[in-house]
């Protein structure tokens, strides 16, 4: 802020090279409302523009310099002092002297490494934003953007079935498998829970996905769990021999991939909860994790299903129909 | 060659169920009676017990039908037994109805026929959620309270071998 009415002032904004193509996503802030950012992967170039309008047309800006920087950062609600910087980029756009009008400078960090995914939860935020800075003797004028990553895996090479036998002695024995270990987020969870020995009046059997926030290190180690969903998948009272099936579908949700001991900070860990209740309420439940992975985006249509779309636009319906149908059977061959 | 874009959702492969787990009878089967309430005594040492009935197939216990007589202080010493010997929630009794006890009441107190129906009724809840409950299942005290013909007070507390 400029206390002197007679001052210069500058209003910056930063642009993206590709700002029109360029998908965004929704991210969650933290007072919980919903924004969308720019999305960008591990190892992308980060590239715009920044623009410096001043603020009074015709007086100078003076200045110690001017830089852009892409910077990585957990910050710990318990700790908010204290920013833990993994990704620090500088660049520097303009060497100390002054502004006579506005002017946009050019910026590019290239194949940039962003180990991590964007992650705003409970007790800790991971973010990831482009700030510019002009630099001046009383106080700098600066503007961040903020941008969300995304971590992509591809399909697991080993991914076994979890399978096992639990129960309480000589009185409810269950068999529970989950098809596999390891689920992208719009995946289905496939199973099956076996009754073995049933000497409880069971009443219901739900299948409950729980996220589990864990931060801090030592002694100091706070743990927030959080019930995403609840399924019921059994409504009234089981006998020895039964199979009852699950088939959850995870698009539904809004989760995360697991997250394990990020930078030594933090873990976003997934369970799944089977829990079995009794006539009189009482509660017996199985706790297993799953670990969730984000799968990328269907691969683009090949080029000349792409053109034969748009020769439909110029050329007759028919022969631009053959075009297409002869496109699609080749894609199919493939 | 299957589309790894869409997932399988087809059910995971299960034994068939035996026919006679199918349909023959539960494994769980349980049901406790509380009825027939009598007055026993006459004026200040009047009490009333109540006929306990157990049903069952729990291989726990001895007698697959059971049936004893008890007063409300028997329900009370299971409760604490329980409560100091487990680490079960016992559920809430009846009201001991204290009031009732006071003398220049208007009605017969705690031998007024729906105080007696409303406690029946209450010691039933008690007894069925308890004696399902797996832990208090293992107790000795509950055992003794629902199978022997009487309660002997200075038993020997413990598990059930099963």
């Amino acid at each position: 802020m400029s206390f002197f009415s007679f001052g210069q002032s500058a209003e910056i904004d930063i642009v993206l090279k590709d700002a029109e193509t360029r998908k965004k996503v929704e991210h969650k802030t933290e007072d919980g409302k919903k924004d969308k950012y720019f999305l960008l992967y591990d190892g992308e170039t980060v590239s715009g523009n920044v623009n410096v309008t001043l603020k009074n047309p015709g007086k100078r800006l003076e200045h110690q310099g001017i830089k852009m920087e892409f910077i990585g950062q957990i910050e710990l609600y318990y700790d908010r002092g204290n920013h833990h910087e993994f990704v620090s980029l500088v660049k520097d756009l303009a060497r100390p002297g002054e502004l006579t009008q506005s002017q946009t400078f050019d910026f590019e960090f290239t194949h940039v490494e962003k180990p991590y995914e964007s992650y705003t939860g409970q007790n800790v935020k991971l973010r990831y934003f482009l700030r510019a800075t002009v630099s001046r003797r009383l106080n700098d004028i600066s503007k961040e953007m903020d941008i969300v990553v995304h971590t992509l895996s591809t399909y697991p090479e080993l991914n076994s079935s979890i399978k096992m036998e639990v129960g309480i002695e000589d009185c409810l024995h269950i068999e529970f498998e989950y098809n596999k270990s390891k689920y992208h987020l719009k995946d289905v969870i496939v199973g099956k829970i076996y009754f073995l020995l049933v000497r409880l009046k069971i009443r219901h059997m739900e299948i409950d996905i729980i996220k589990r926030e864990t931060t801090g290190t030592g002694p100091n180690v706070y743990h927030e769990n959080d019930t995403i969903a609840k399924y019921e998948i059994m409504d009234g009272a089981p006998v020895r021999g039964e199979s009852i099936p699950i088939r959850l579908f995870l698009a539904g949700y809004e989760m995360t991939p697991t997250m394990r001991d990020i930078n030594k900070k933090y873990s976003v860990r997934y369970y799944l909860n089977l829990v079995l209740i009794d006539e009189e309420e009482r509660r017996y439940f199985k706790q297993q994790e799953i670990t969730l992975w984000r799968k990328g985006d269907m691969v683009k249509k090949s080029m000349s299903h792409q053109a034969a779309i748009a020769s439909q636009r110029f050329e007759g319906s028919s022969s631009a129909e053959k075009a297409l149908a002869q496109a699609q059977a080749k894609e199919q061959e493939q | 060659m299957s589309d790894p874009t869409v997932a399988d959702t087809r059910r995971l492969n299960s034994k068939p169920q035996d026919l006679t787990d199918a349909y023959g009878p539960p494994s769980n089967f349980l049901e406790i009676d509380v009825y027939d309430p009598q007055t026993i005594g006459v004026g200040r040492n009047r009490f009333t017990t109540y006929e306990v009935r157990m049903r069952t197939n729990l291989p726990i216990f001895k007698l697959k039908d059971s049936v004893v007589r008890r007063r409300y202080s028997d329900f009370e010493w299971l409760k604490n037994e329980l409560e100091r010997d487990s680490k079960i929630v016992v559920p809430p009794l009846p009201g001991k109805a204290l009031k009732r006890q006071l003398p220049f009441r208007g009605d017969e107190g705690i031998f007024e026929e729906s105080f007696i129906e409303e406690r029946r009724v209450g010691l039933e809840q008690f007894i069925n959620r308890l004696a399902g409950h797996p832990l208090a299942q293992n107790e000795r005290c509950l055992h003794m309270f629902l199978q022997d013909e009487s309660i002997d007070r200075n038993y020997i507390p413990g598990k059930v071998r099963k």
